[in-house]
């Protein structure tokens, strides 16, 4: 069985992917038209009144923030374990940081949603609650990169973190669920009316784009970091030893 | 390597290498025999009471034989890596600086292991400043000098001047 | 895996926790400290919560396990401190056979200690808490046993990436202890109703949870370790 830890991890030669401007215009435009949509729309909640339209943003940054960790992170981290590519470690980690920073929003809008609604600023609500747990998971792969300065130890090493976090987020979500309904402390938003479906659908495609846009902006900055650090390298080995630099082979 | 593919079969690799480095990995709190044990049992073998005191006899450990390496000095303890070393089914050896903390009698058992593996068939490769000491056991010499291998000893030498250092391990009888 | 390889790997696996375990008795370096460090905590968490006698039974089995986690985390590098002081981690790795063996073995020698604290501070919160422990023993014992094995599973692969990287006391936590939510949740609820002696009969949910939670984290641990021990 293949030694995990003697290959080397293969450094990204592709050129550097192109800025996605057009990608990035488009995100915001249609987010631009989507909330305007939902929010001339739809009509005041009869419980919430206006504060419901916070809906359309808190709801579709969570659901981008988890498709951006569960999915694209770990995913890219199964990938990295298994091809040990380069590039597949760089996004990841910028997948996390645009998953970290929308988990983020979508807790404090919670809040902010939570505050007149239920009297606090947070009321230990299933789905915020095991958000919170969640991000906590991915600072803490942030954590871990930003202390490892080992390229390959710390695409190794955060990848197998990444892997285990996406793991746990169901289970977290199902046991903080249960512990609830136990503990029977106030309910969640009721499920939503189909009048505010389309504004919903509309700004999830609106996240989506737009956590797209940032996380191959970001992609994108990582792979030209990395170029300028091994172009620094090569020029101090080359300055050094009067030929190309290089240890031994095995 | 030794037959086998480095990435691929690396597990069939393991059994046959050792390393011996600065600390190499000597338990302070351990004893002597706990600490060969170890080694035994982390390599799979059965551990036969009467071979294991003899060989720690043999590397001149005997009456240290329960104490733990803690209180030991530097040369003790890279003996019990001999001792382990000895005991283990092995076909290469990567040696760094092994003869330090030896006095003439513990670099003459060091080279006595190095000579007994090539006769079962096995090699070393041998990192050292002392020349004088790993003359008598060395087959090829390749000798670096601020970053370049040129130095050539008789017999067959794969000196490369001017190339930066490249170590290629073929197999041979 | 045919049974002679098989065979081979358990011997490594229990060298490596018998050598971890002769070497913490010798030492006797993390246990007391832990030890003390727990008896600490109860103090701590019983000053904090208030001379209320029912407030601290009803928290009792929540103080407990948090005294737990947070002194288990002290074992947990410690398991890798011992390796990297010998400078021995390279020569482990080279050894031939399964290296996941050595996450084996470290985890049962930190499973072992986890247990030796239990053992001191469960007995002691039930006196601090005045919670009957005693009545209870033997489903306490299969709760704070699934539990332990989650957390010391975690434990003991995450303090191979956390023990080898600076701010290691923090990172560790950091870490492990989000990781560890459902456990925590899980093992409370089920030390709570137990303690209550069960009257709703919840406790068997919960003690399902804690297991599929250790089948899942133990075999991705274990998979996952691979990548993670070697240089």
């Amino acid at each position: 069985m293949t030694d995990a830890t003697q290959q080397r991890t293969a450094p990204a030669t592709e050129v550097i992917p192109p800025r996605r401007t057009v990608l990035g215009w488009a995100a915001f435009a249609f987010l631009a038209v989507s909330q305007l949509i939902a929010v001339r729309l739809s009509p005041p909640d009869r419980d919430m009144g206006h504060l419901q339209k916070i809906m359309y943003v808190h709801v579709p940054a969570a659901w981008s923030s988890l498709i951006a960790v569960v999915v694209v992170a770990a995913t890219s981290s199964v990938l990295y374990l298994w091809k040990r590519e380069e590039k597949y470690d760089l996004l990841a980690a910028s997948a996390a940081e645009v998953g970290v920073v929308l988990m983020s929003l979508t807790i404090i809008l919670g809040s902010i949603w939570g505050r007149p609604t239920w009297g606090t600023w947070w009321a230990w609500d299933a789905r915020l609650t095991s958000m919170a747990v969640l991000l906590l998971i991915f600072i803490g792969y942030l954590a871990l990169r930003a202390a490892t300065d080992d390229e390959d130890r710390r695409a190794r090493w955060s990848a197998a973190v990444a892997i285990l976090g996406a793991i746990n987020a169901y289970v977290v979500y199902m046991s903080v669920r249960w512990w609830r309904t136990l503990h029977q402390i106030q309910s969640s938003p009721a499920t939503v009316d189909p009048a505010y479906v389309i504004g919903l659908r509309l700004n999830a495609i609106a996240f989506l784009l737009l956590m797209i846009y940032f996380v191959s902006e970001r992609y994108r900055t990582a792979r030209l970091e990395r170029a300028t650090e091994r172009a620094l390298e090569d020029q101090a080995l080359s300055r050094r030893g009067g030929g190309e630099g290089g240890g031994g082979g095995k | 390597m030794c037959g086998h593919d480095i990435l691929r079969e690396s597990a069939a690799i393991r059994s046959v290498v050792a390393l011996s480095g600065q600390g190499a990995g000597i338990y302070d709190d351990l004893t002597v025999s706990e600490n060969v044990v170890f080694a035994m049992r982390m390599s799979g073998l059965a551990v036969d009471p009467a071979q294991l005191r003899s060989v720690i006899d043999e590397v001149g450990l005997g009456a240290e034989r329960d104490e733990r390496a803690r209180h030991l000095s530097a040369g003790m303890r890279r003996r019990i890596v001999l001792a382990q070393i000895r005991l283990r089914p092995l076909r290469l050896l990567l040696l760094d600086e092994p003869y330090t903390s030896f006095d003439d009698e513990g670099v003459a058992y060091v080279n006595g292991v190095i000579r007994s593996m090539r006769e079962r068939g096995g090699s070393a490769v041998i990192v050292t400043h002392d020349a004088d000491r790993v003359r008598e056991v060395a087959d090829r010499t390749l000798r670096l000098d601020s970053g370049l291998i040129d130095g050539a000893e008789p017999p067959g030498t794969d000196a490369l001047p001017g190339r930066p250092p490249h170590l290629r391990l073929t197999s041979h009888a | 895996m045919p049974d002679v390889v098989w065979r081979r790997e358990l011997g490594r696996v229990l060298a490596v926790a018998r050598k971890d375990l002769a070497i913490e008795r010798r030492s006797k370096a993390t246990l007391n400290a832990v030890i003390f460090f727990a008896a600490l905590t109860l103090l701590l968490f019983g000053f904090a919560l208030g001379a209320d006698t029912s407030a601290m039974r009803d928290a009792a089995a929540g103080v407990l396990w948090l005294t737990v986690l947070f002194s288990g985390v002290l074992v947990f590098n410690r398991s890798y401190q011992l390796e990297l002081e010998a400078q021995s981690l390279e020569s482990l790795l080279l050894y031939p056979g399964e290296r996941r063996a050595i996450f084996l073995g470290k985890l049962l020698a930190n499973l072992a200690i986890v247990f030796v604290v239990e053992v001191v501070t469960v007995p002691a919160a039930g006196i601090l808490y005045q919670v009957p422990f005693w009545p209870h023993l033997i489903p306490l014992i299969g709760v704070l046993l699934l539990g332990s094995i989650g957390f010391v599973g975690l434990g003991t692969f995450y303090a191979a990436i956390a023990s080898r990287v600076r701010s290691r006391e923090v990172l560790l936590p950091l870490l492990l202890f989000p990781m560890l939510v459902p456990v925590l949740i899980a093992a409370v609820e089920a030390t709570t109703a137990i303690l209550a002696g069960d009257p709703m009969g919840n406790s068997g949910a919960w003690v399902r949870l804690l297991a599929a939670f250790d089948a899942i984290f133990l075999v991705a641990a274990f998979f996952a370790f691979e990548y993670v021990i070697g240089d």
